[in-house]
């Protein structure tokens, strides 16, 4: 901060800093009011996994019925349309989207329909259906639909956007509990899980979590090494064809 | 039991892949082929992305060629002096061959161009291969591709750098073998496939060398062809998977074994019907596949970031 002074750009300076104070005390006040964490804030993804579930508990304040939303690093996504070309299907048009989330879940204690206004559903990107992603400008509206359209579905289909809601279970007035799946195929990266509280149609208190979603052991050496050192991964795996070829020679020669 | 193969990003069931490596291996030792352009549409069957399974295919290439090649070589069946030359051919049209595959993966049109040159070559040898088999069955004698090699006589002839290949018992073009190595090292890249289908019928009919030399010489250059094709993919494109290629060679080098003995006990041209059949089953099953209207129209591909 600057020095206090008689100009009036300090005075502004000083009611932005009361400013930002307010909204942090209430921001602490509002985070009181919903408590929640996970099982696990690390998946592992090692030589044997086919997907897991992590336990999301918490509890809330007072009434009001909680939303879960899991975000997955974003990304660019290609989506291709196929058209018939001389009775073949051929990869025609083309749209990149960006923002992409590589996952999304949402669970809810009740629909959500019936607890948030729409407005707020569109605003949050809560649910499948609000989801935004930018395109490039000057796309035609139904087109960019149908791409739109078409990269949810395919999402849907490798299991990595979840098709319905999932259940945020109540026990008793306060507590509440969730479990989150990600399947074999889950992107790595950070994942943020977002709790909402929602009270009379409208988001009240959220909190965030972070869950990373990571290889680990062997898989994830291979895996960096095929990246990172390329051309040794090559030249490594060319050596092992070499001896593997070589030896199962050596040992049918005799059977 | 499951494995995550750590390229492919998925799981998949240890003895599919095991059994897998070991049917092909088993059709291979029967039928004397690579049984690459077997495994990597069974892999892209079973669900293995095609850039990962054509890069991984050339590294399972490279171990199952060594094991041939050695085989073939204490019965002292291998052109050297061929093979270097088709290698030179080979090494360039197979690197232009991985910068064309990475091209068209940018573009999205590598599942494409795989799937059409799997179509037109495994249409074309399978019903050469069916054609002359069934003709040699019915005559009961054989005379393999005698009308073909006079026809290329003559242009063969007129080639300039005639170079002398002493096992092979030729005098002819070194630009003939280059050429055929070039084709078939270009198309081993982008189908992931060895290339002995396409190989070993060029070097019978095109270059007429002898049919007992003709497998050990291919292989022996699919070696290196497969290892030049296994570097470049690791390096343009990183889709080599070493976990799934371990697990194909395991199974592989069994089956071939058994399908060695199986093929001894039948008659040759019996087996030749049946990988002409083979050939063209698959074939027909990659054609419906492009020709029948997709589940859904659109696809997706992640192209940047999340990893």
């Amino acid at each position: 901060m600057s020095s206090p002074g008689a100009t009036p750009g300090s005075t502004l300076a000083r009611l932005a800093t009361a400013w930002l104070i307010l909204i942090a005390v209430t921001a602490e006040a509002r985070s009181q009011t919903l408590v929640a964490d996970l099982s696990s804030h690390l998946i592992a993804i090692t030589a044997g996994f086919t997907g897991t579930e992590v336990l999301l508990f918490g509890a809330t304040e007072g009434e009001g019925e909680v939303i879960v939303v899991v975000r997955g690093p974003e990304s660019e996504v290609t989506v291709r349309r196929k058209r018939r070309t001389l009775g073949i299907w051929v990869n025609r048009g083309s749209i990149t989207f960006e923002g992409v989330p590589s996952f999304y879940a949402v669970a809810s204690s009740r629909p959500l329909a019936e607890i948030v206004q729409p407005e707020v559903l569109s605003r949050q990107q809560i649910g499948v259906d609000n989801l935004q992603f930018q395109a490039p400008e000057g796309i035609r509206e139904s087109r960019l639909k149908k791409y739109h359209d078409a990269l949810i579905r395919n999402k849907q289909r490798a299991g990595l956007f979840s098709g319905e809601v999932g259940q945020v279970t109540f026990l008793g007035e306060r507590l509440f509990r969730t479990e989150i799946y990600f399947p074999a195929n889950v992107p790595t990266g950070s994942y943020l899980v977002e709790v909402l509280l929602v009270r009379d149609g409208e988001v009240v208190s959220a909190q965030t979590s972070p869950l990373i979603i990571s290889k680990i052991g062997i898989g994830a050496e291979i895996f960096d090494f095929a990246h990172n050192r390329a051309a040794l991964y090559g030249v490594l795996a060319i050596i092992g064809a070499l001896m593997a070829g070589w030896s199962a020679h050596l040992v049918f020669r005799r059977v | 039991m499951q494995i995550y193969l750590p390229i492919a990003e998925m799981s998949l069931n240890v003895f599919l892949l095991l059994g897998l490596g070991g049917l092909v291996g088993f059709l291979s030792g029967m039928f004397g082929v690579g049984g690459g352009f077997l495994m990597t549409p069974l892999l892209i069957f079973i669900g293995v992305p095609p850039a990962v399974a054509v890069a991984t295919q050339a590294n399972h290439i490279v171990a199952s060629s060594v094991s041939g090649v050695l085989a073939h070589w204490s019965r002292d069946n291998v052109d050297f002096k061929m093979g270097l030359v088709l290698l030179i051919g080979g090494l360039i049209g197979s690197t232009i061959g991985v910068i064309l595959f990475s091209l068209l993966r940018s573009v999205g049109q590598i599942d494409l161009v795989i799937g059409l040159t799997y179509v037109l070559f495994l249409g074309l040898v399978g019903a050469l291969m069916l054609f002359e088999s069934v003709r040699a069955l019915l005559r009961r004698r054989r005379r393999p591709g005698a009308p073909r090699k006079l026809h290329q006589h003559t242009w063969v002839h007129g080639l300039p750098l005639k170079m002398r290949f002493r096992k092979s018992r030729l005098y002819i073009s070194a630009l003939l073998p280059i050429g055929v190595g070039f084709i078939v090292g270009m198309l081993a890249a982008i189908m992931g496939t060895g290339g002995a289908f396409l190989m070993v019928p060029a070097m019978i009919y095109l270059l007429g060398m002898p049919t007992a030399i003709v497998i050990g010489t291919s292989l022996f250059q699919i070696i290196f062809v497969a290892a030049n094709v296994t570097f470049l993919q690791a390096v343009e494109n990183q889709t080599v998977d070493v976990v799934l290629a371990l697990l194909l060679v395991i199974g592989g080098v069994i089956g071939a074994q058994i399908g060695g003995r199986t093929g001894a006990r039948l008659p040759a041209e019996h087996l030749r019907i049946l990988l002409a059949l083979l050939v063209l089953v698959v074939c027909g099953r990659l054609a419906y596949e492009m020709t029948a209207p997709p589940g859904d129209l659109y696809s997706i591909a992640t192209t940047e970031g999340g990893l």
